[in-house]
């Protein structure tokens, strides 16, 4: 229904005109183009690819440091203690007010990208896995420490377990940060990525590219969430 | 007198999260200081050390110097305040919005199920493109001066106004309902009597989500889209390759934010306390 009324409101009646929103076809003409010849110095698969490439840079690299100094600092009083102050005067920051930090330090290359999407994944993986690690029921630490449990055995086999449903909410959240960002880096400034395709076709007086460039944008990061989920279902087989 | 067991056998111990044992307040206290003199110093000894330039890294500072500066020398065109002043309008005139169309048709949408069916399916589409992602658009229908920022904000902040009203107008206890229906409530009544006081908690706690969200799309929206702002300020202050200029902007931006959530926070304590919980 809603793409009957996208062709009678464009296409039939003109109601909308070409310049400010495009037709269905001329968004397929648009898709056609830069699926095989390419727009913007590149294919679509290749943006896309550069696009992806990038956050699963940044988010693996926040999700590597995050992941256990939240877990220390959930379990250890006086980590939280020292590490809080820091984290405080940054938080209200949002990510992406980082990005001419990272332009002025790193330039306009992936670096810099990598560094927006490691602070806009950063937070919202430490915070949950910290209140994930606060989450977990006391009598099950006093049971394994009861049962003797070593250090090592404590943390692999109550303090992940436990706060892994907390962990991957704070995954999912920064995921989600992480394209919203990386998409607002590309448009400020990149030589290829998704963010670059809108750039250029705004540039381009292009509606029918910045129709494809947003469904691009918001396909990619669908599935990317999607994916996520799969390996969360998989990882934590006991929650289903 | 009876010996009184004050904890039931299968009762749990006042609750304590778990982890190492909670800090004396001194060690607290000692260690937060620790880590904001860490913090500062760690940036401070990085800066000063001259292993990167000035330009790159003022010292902390030199930082709060420029800050105070840019509060009273213009920089490109206005101060620091008006830049603010700018960004708050857009800002509000966006959540504005976001809130006085969101609220509405998240409550409608939660009564009547017919417009459910039709909204549901178009608003999940939308809402996984990013708000970013409409700056193209917002520049070539609204241009850059408040027309465009205002639609990436209000693409921000839209989403968790309709849900949160949504969900609160649906879990509304049903015998509310079905007492209003036996009175013969109108629709009309139904929504501005029954469904609407009842969402209140969600309703506040979605425009908290929203607001922080509406704040950060501006941010975004402004370092593309404008002519004016903090966001536009931070992107001169990096063709200026000027660091303590693009600094001084994030701590105000910081600073906004956190008052914006600061008050909402307080109008849902004042709220909840009201009603009760």
């Amino acid at each position: 229904m809603l793409f009957a009324a996208w062709y009678v409101f464009t296409t039939l009646t003109q109601a909308i005109s070409p310049g400010r929103f495009p037709s269905p076809s001329e968004v397929g003409d648009a898709l056609h183009q830069i699926a095989l010849i390419g727009y913007a110095d590149a294919r679509l698969h290749e943006h896309v690819l550069h696009s992806v490439k990038l956050v699963l840079y940044g988010f693996a690299a926040a999700t590597l440091v995050g992941v256990p100094l939240g877990l220390a600092m959930g379990w250890n009083r006086s980590i939280e203690a020292f590490a809080n102050p820091a984290f405080l005067l940054l938080r209200p920051i949002p990510p992406l007010a980082w990005i001419p930090l990272a332009i002025v330090w790193l330039g306009l290359g992936d670096a810099a990208k990598v560094l927006i999407i490691w602070f806009a994944a950063f937070v919202p993986t430490v915070i949950n896995s910290y209140s994930g690690v606060r989450a977990i029921e006391p009598y099950l630490v006093e049971a394994a420490r009861m049962l003797g449990a070593s250090r090592a055995m404590m943390i692999r086999e109550v303090l992940i377990p436990g706060a892994l449903p907390m962990i991957f909410t704070g995954l999912r959240l920064s995921l989600q940060a992480c394209w919203t960002t990386l998409v607002a880096g590309e448009l400020i400034g990149a030589i290829a990525g998704l963010g670059h395709v809108l750039y250029q076709s705004s540039l381009d007086l292009f509606p029918a590219m910045i129709v494809v460039g947003m469904a691009a944008v918001a396909v990619t990061g669908a599935a990317m969430t999607l994916l996520l989920g799969a390996v969360e279902r998989r990882a934590m087989p006991w929650r289903t | 007198m009876a010996h009184v067991i004050e904890r039931h056998p299968l009762g749990r111990a006042p609750r304590e999260p778990a982890g190492t044992p909670e800090l004396s307040f001194a060690r607290w206290l000692a260690l937060s200081v620790a880590g904001f003199v860490a913090f500062f110093g760690a940036w401070w000894a990085t800066a000063a050390s001259g292993v990167v330039s000035p330009q790159f890294l003022p010292t902390p500072l030199a930082v709060v110097e420029r800050f105070v500066a840019l509060t009273q020398t213009p920089f490109v065109g206005y101060t620091l305040q008006a830049h603010l002043a700018s960004s708050f309008g857009r800002f509000a005139l966006g959540f504005g919005l976001a809130v006085a169309i969101g609220v509405p048709l998240g409550l409608l949408m939660g009564w009547f199920g017919w417009l459910d069916a039709i909204v549901s399916p178009l608003f999940d589409a939308l809402r996984f493109v990013a708000p970013i992602a409409w700056v193209p658009f917002a520049a070539l229908w609204f241009g850059t001066g408040i027309g465009g920022p205002v639609l990436i904000i209000f693409s921000g902040a839209f989403p968790p106004c309709v849900i949160n009203a949504y969900r609160g107008a649906k879990f509304v206890e049903p015998r509310f309902v079905e007492a209003a229906q036996t009175l013969g409530a109108s629709h009309w009544r139904m929504i501005a009597e029954v469904l609407l006081p009842a969402s209140v908690p969600s309703i506040v706690a979605g425009l908290r989500i929203s607001a922080g969200l509406g704040w950060q799309s501006l941010v975004g929206a402004e370092l593309i889209v404008a002519s004016s702002g903090i966001g536009y300020l931070l992107v001169r202050g990096q063709a200026n390759i000027s660091t303590s200029i693009v600094m001084s902007g994030m701590i105000a931006i910081g600073l906004v934010g956190f008052a914006i959530d600061a008050l909402l926070r307080m109008l849902e304590r004042r709220i909840n306390r009201r009603r009760g919980r």
